[in-house]
């Protein structure tokens, strides 16, 4: 999609990224029909003919088998799904399970199901990670063997969404699958750049989100292995093996399974332009701003190829924000928001940096739609920015 | 002019923002995020810093079409303000703590960091009227509106301060900036006013006190030093104060008894009668000048508490201390609170009041 002159340089593709034209197509399509595909006529069979064959690709596309396939209204509520769910089935067939397991860089969506359960009664015990923001599995391993028999869940993300650093899920399933114990993934991240087999993995379940891949907002799903036990969330009609209730959203399914589609078969040609585009990037900002710091894995088969997260010291994240907007530079200081506060990184802190490094931190991130010359904009841009900002200082600080 | 607009998420900020659009500046709207636990916005208690509240904003700065950012300034303003606030009651005095944040935060802080990020000004819905004099000064004037007059709050503004703000409100009475704000299609046309102090939101001011100074028994005492009462924590009181004494000894002549003074170390605090309140010098510290000093004894009127009377007087510049003659008494004057200077409806200077005497 060619952009427009006065588009501006969107570097924040890891919040949303635009939807694919041929999905565009799908979704538009899709919405002209008629059908609830749990309706038993004709115009139904044609809508869950719809959602049934999506299914079967997104479920090819990720190795995993259609039945796998439960279809959410995205990351979040697969996220929200499988916690909730696996640690309540869990805990009901033993009360003794009362512990849940995970990397305190794990999103929002999977830390605040967590604590959620925590607040029923349940112990969440947030495991370690070393600097560059990858789970310490030694930590994960203490943490299991002390009472394998009280765990009910271990969730740890595929890839981090903020630095991007690529989470050690083989070992995490192999610590875990001794004891039994399920784990789950949040791969929203990680669907497109990496590859991801489900069934390969080991894991009991997986999210995946549509509008990380070129898919409309919305939709997403939570792959579950069949074996496992997942208490609903939602009640109703008992759709999606009564794991999940509500209306099926065939054209948003139709448009993700198209978008899931294109991504996984561009992923290896995807991932090594994300990566040139990056390396580019994070080269000339430290040319520009040489005190700039680059968090994360720097080892590149350790971290998503689309992310550069960088650190500008004595600046606060929100003036550089701000700033590049105004150059028509769009980015994120980072996923945490309540209520367009910005707080200081969870993912930062646990990797032990200090608050002023969290707050002063902003993350890129690149996608389909990304150029050269939005790298070039954002070079061309920041050193004056990040000088203006470091007048504005520390903003929030105590001064008397 | 590159301005900031400061947007609290009520009808008057959203209005000066439009005004200021319309006046052909470029405008950014921000939100200052001022408590510390933004946990606490989900209480569903009403202050200036509700989720609502930031949210309102939001959606006024997209009715009227500029860039809008939330600013947190939860530690300056939890160092600046209500730090300071429980400081000054905890030393028996009466702070005004939307003086101090004008002065602290929206004209410092924000102010500072506006400019250094390439702003000219910030813009408030602040009720007052900034006019440039022929020497180019910039003077501070009360609003048209004497009902809604803030020139109060913002007597502590320096001339540094003065020529970096614009108050587009002045001008205008407040029902017609509520009828400005429907025709601009702005949602918070009819929000009600805030009256609490923000960091307060449920009005319990003494309880507030309470939780941050824990318990303080002490005695009332009458003027003579006979006691009267007993109280929980001098800080829940105010001089001039008349309600919730609870004095256990009715006075001799049956009158209503007052606050007359707070003794902070011993938590003393001594009633009387209205007329022992009457007040006629008082001594006033941290003097604040809009413009150039005052070079002799000035003639005047002054304000003694927010929304109060306008009282003549003559000022006067004692090395670091103002001292104020009322030419009449004046009642309820409580230390802590700020003395604003008039000369008609100019502002002139402010001061913080240390002592009274009859």
């Amino acid at each position: 999609m060619p952009a427009r002159p006065d588009a501006p340089a969107y570097f924040d593709h890891a919040a949303t990224t635009p939807v694919r034209p041929e999905v565009v197509e799908v979704l538009v399509e899709q919405l002209q029909r008629l059908g609830n595909p749990s309706s038993l006529h004709a115009s139904g069979r044609q809508a869950r003919r719809v959602v049934e064959e999506s299914r079967e690709t997104i479920a090819g596309a990720l190795g995993a088998r259609p039945g796998d396939v439960v279809f959410t209204s995205g990351g979040t509520e697969a996220d929200n799904l499988a916690v909730k769910g696996i640690a309540s089935a869990r805990r009901a067939a033993d009360p003794r399970r009362t512990r849940m397991l995970a990397p305190a860089i794990e999103h929002h969506a999977v830390l605040d199901s967590l604590e959620a359960m925590a607040d029923q009664g349940m112990q969440l015990e947030l495991l370690e990670v070393d600097s560059v923001g990858r789970l310490d599995t030694a930590a994960l391993r203490a943490h299991v063997e002390r009472d394998p028999d009280s765990i009910a869940l271990v969730s740890c993300m595929w890839a981090n969404n903020e630095v991007g650093t690529v989470q050690p899920v083989g070992d995490v399933v192999q610590i875990a699958r001794t004891h039994g114990i399920p784990v789950h993934s949040d791969a929203v991240q990680a669907v497109g750049v990496l590859p991801v087999d489900f069934d390969h993995s080991g894991l009991d379940a997986l999210t995946v989100s549509a509008h990380k891949i070129g898919g409309p907002v919305g939709v997403g799903a939570l792959l579950v292995q069949r074996g496992a036990e997942v208490t609903p969330l939602l009640h109703g009609g008992g759709q999606e093996r009564q794991i999940r209730s509500g209306t099926l959203d065939a054209a948003g399914i139709a448009a993700f399974a198209r978008a899931l589609e294109i991504a996984v078969g561009r992923r290896a040609e995807h991932h090594h332009t994300l990566e040139a585009l990056r390396e580019d990037l994070v080269r000339r900002v430290s040319a520009a701003v040489p005190e700039v710091l680059v968090n994360g894995d720097p080892r590149p088969d350790h971290r998503l190829p689309g992310i550069a997260h960088l650190s500008f010291p004595g600046c606060e994240g929100d003036s550089l924000l701000m700033l590049l907007d105004a150059a028509g530079i769009e980015c994120s200081t980072g996923s945490a928001c309540t209520a367009g506060v910005p707080q200081p990184s969870h993912v930062l802190l646990a990797m032990g940096h200090d608050e002023d490094r969290a707050r002063g931190s902003l993350r890129f991130s690149l996608g389909h739609t990304s150029t050269g010359a939005d790298v070039d904009r954002l070079v061309a841009a920041l050193p004056g920015v990040v000088a203006r900002a470091r007048d504005a200082g520390l903003l929030n600080r105590r001064v008397s | 002019m590159r301005v900031l607009a400061a947007m609290s998420g009520g009808v008057d900020s959203a209005v000066a923002a439009a005004r200021a659009v319309d006046a052909g500046h470029d405008v950014t709207g921000i939100h200052l995020a001022l408590s510390r636990n933004p946990q606490s916005y989900r209480s569903g208690a009403r202050g200036c810093c509700s989720i609502e509240d930031a949210g309102d904003a939001r959606r006024a700065a997209d009715v009227i079409g500029i860039p809008f950012y939330v600013w947190d300034l939860s530690e300056r303003f939890h160092a600046d303000v209500v730090e300071d606030f429980i400081a000054e009651y905890d030393a028996g005095r009466t702070p005004n703590p939307c003086l101090r944040c004008n002065e602290r935060i929206k004209f410092e802080a924000v102010l500072e960091r506006g400019i250094a990020l390439g702003f000219d000004a910030v813009v408030t819905g602040h009720y007052a009227q900034s006019v440039t004099a022929p020497d180019g000064c910039t003077e501070l004037h009360r609003s048209v509106d004497t009902g809604k007059d803030q020139s109060y709050v913002l007597g502590v503004l320096t001339q540094r301060q003065l020529a970096h703000a614009m108050f587009p409100l002045g001008d205008t009475p407040k029902e017609l900036v509520r009828a400005e704000a429907a025709r601009r299609g702005l949602s918070v046309a009819d929000k009600p006013d805030s009256h609490d102090i923000c960091f307060i939101p449920d009005g319990d001011t003494a309880g507030f006190l309470h939780r941050a100074l824990g318990e303080r028994a002490g005695q009332i005492v009458d003027a003579e030093g006979a006691v009267v009462g007993e109280h929980e924590g001098a800080f829940a009181f105010t001089v001039g104060q008349r309600r919730r004494l609870r004095l256990g000894v009715p006075a001799a002549d049956g009158k209503a008894r007052f606050v007359l003074d707070i003794e902070p170390v011993s938590g003393t605090v001594t009633v009387g009668a209205r007329e022992d309140l009457a007040v006629t010098n008082l001594t006033a510290i941290g003097p604040r000048w809009c413009g150039p000093a005052p070079d002799g004894p000035l003639k005047c009127t002054v304000q003694l508490r927010a929304h109060g009377d306008e009282h003549r007087a003559t000022v006067a510049l004692l090395g670091d201390e103002l001292v104020v003659d009322l030419h009449e008494p004046a009642a309820g004057i409580a230390p802590g609170q700020a003395v604003v200077v008039y000369e008609g409806s100019r502002v002139v200077g402010s001061a913080t009041i240390a002592s009274t005497s009859r």
